[in-house]
């Protein structure tokens, strides 16, 4: 199932307003992307780090998410150094390791973990609907913003409708396997997803068009001002100018 | 009954699935102010078909449609006048599109034209009647099936209809919530067209019950027959129109 574990909390970052958090978190997420030494990349995981402790996230939840993302880096720890080029480290039986391919591993490895725990912190934290209507409130496209809350809402369904599927499958003994079948039976079941997702959204189309919808979306939400939401943008905004003097200021 | 009152009419109406199968064959429908109809008929008769069609959601492939009064046969037409006829989807999901149930609830008065403080108040008022204050700021696709129906109803509700189109609006119901439809639907005062395989139901929330057979509406003498035959104890579970 599909589902959002960090959205509800009554934590300090829950109580920030949704569209402070969501352009601190692109602008630091930027900022870390583009770091490249390793000071300043050990800095950012710990403040990272420390937002997800504010966040009061759950642990399980949130090490499930990271080893996810961590299992691909792993693929880069093992492409990286042997392809790397420049100076030799040493040797794993005749194969070279070399240093730069060692340090951009281990780059990637740590902006990843930080700009992934700083957006789990910062935007995981509200409900999807919230931050499509904060979007709206940051003046990103209508369309975008409905493409993303329409998505959302059903996704849900479609995972429902995957699930029948399956469920239809292996109530009559399907059981994947490495064979033509399995494909054949997979390759169905996709295409049966595919036009029931077309149906499905030719018929959401009809309700709109029920409901008097011309082309124009409304956004119900208005946010409230305070005190706290400026506070956390000063002091996060330091954060990331302190970030990029440590990287470019020849400290 | 005089013509201005014809909410609905529709004159030799034919529809045909791209396979060539005719579902509403030479169709002729007059539907006026008050009159509260069940559509009763087995399954592809062309009853959601019918619905579709009288919203313009289909195109016929012949004869003419007349919704308040005005021809309408283009998409343009019917955008007009949609909103004064509220049909209610089979699915519920489909009709409940936005993240919040407000938000679903507000989008048609919304698209009325009507400030935000005025939908949101509309929207209220509707959940409020329906037993479904408090509501508000529930994620939609998180209700229960019954939820979403009722939900889904407001949200037609909310466009202040003239004539309601219910589509098996009690499918996947239980006991309660099929209670409860039926509760609000009789005391709503709204002209109305019921599809429903449900005749316990149908003669609870609608007047009178039109059987639908071969792509036409069989009205009159064939009702009363209708009627009769399912006034034994097993009335609901019994559906044999032929």
């Amino acid at each position: 199932m599909i589902n959002e574990p960090f959205a509800a909390g009554t934590s300090i970052i829950h109580k920030l307003g949704p569209r402070y958090r969501i352009v601190i978190a692109v602008l630091y997420a930027f900022i870390v992307a583009v770091s490249y030494q390793f000071p300043v990349l050990i800095l950012s995981l710990c403040i990272s780090a420390i937002m997800a402790v504010c966040a009061q996230l759950n642990f399980r939840a949130l090490v499930q998410r990271l080893l996810l993302v961590n299992v691909f880096i792993l693929f880069f720890w093992i492409v990286l150094p042997l392809t790397g080029g420049g100076d030799i480290q040493f040797y794993v039986g005749p194969l070279p390791v070399y240093k730069n391919g060692i340090l951009m591993s281990a780059r990637i490895t740590l902006k990843s973990n930080a700009i992934l725990l700083s957006l789990i912190s910062l935007i995981a934290t509200m409900p999807f609907s919230v931050a499509g209507q904060a979007l709206h409130a940051l003046k990103v496209s209508d369309k975008i913003v409905h493409l993303l809350l329409i998505s959302y809402r059903y996704i849900f369904v479609l995972e429902q409708e995957y699930r029948r599927l399956i469920t239809a499958a292996r109530i009559r003994g399907f059981k994947a396997g490495n064979n033509i079948h399995t494909l054949k039976t997979v390759a169905y079941l996709a295409g049966m997803l595919l036009v029931r997702a077309v149906r499905r959204a030719e018929r959401v189309h009809q309700a709109m068009l029920c409901r008097g919808f011309k082309g124009k979306y409304y956004c119900l939400a208005s946010f409230k001002p305070s005190y706290g939401n400026w506070i956390f943008t000063t002091f996060m905004a330091i954060i990331i100018i302190c970030l990029a003097v440590m990287e470019w200021g020849n400290i | 009954m005089t013509e201005s009152k014809t909410l609905i009419h529709l004159e030799n109406v034919f529809f045909a699935y791209p396979d060539g199968r005719a579902v509403l064959n030479n169709l002729q429908f007059d539907f006026y102010k008050n009159d509260k109809i069940g559509l009763m008929g087995a399954n592809g008769t062309g009853k959601t078909t019918l619905f579709h069609v009288i919203m313009g959601l289909r195109k016929p492939d012949k004869g003419s449609i007349t919704l308040f009064g005005k021809p309408v046969s283009k998409e343009k037409h019917f955008a007009k006048v949609r909103h004064r006829i509220g049909l209610l989807f089979q699915d519920a999901d489909d009709q409940l599109f936005c993240p919040t149930v407000l938000e679903d609830v507000t989008f048609g008065p919304l698209n009325l034209g009507l400030s935000k403080k005025e939908a949101t108040r509309i929207a209220k008022e509707t959940l409020t009647s329906l037993g479904l204050a408090g509501y508000e700021e529930r994620i939609t696709h998180k209700l229960s099936g019954g939820e979403k129906r009722m939900v889904s109803l407001a949200t037609v509700l909310a466009m202040k209809p003239e004539a309601l189109l219910l589509d098996e609006p009690t499918t996947g119901l239980d006991d309660q919530t099929k209670a409860r439809l039926t509760e609000v639907l009789q005391v709503l005062d709204i002209s109305r067209i019921v599809i429903s395989h449900d005749f316990d139901f149908l003669s609870k929330v609608t007047e009178g019950v039109y059987l639908m057979e071969d792509g036409k509406i069989i009205t009159d003498a064939d009702i009363h027959v209708h009627q009769h035959v399912h006034a034994h104890a097993h009335g609901a579970h019994r559906h044999e129109h032929k």
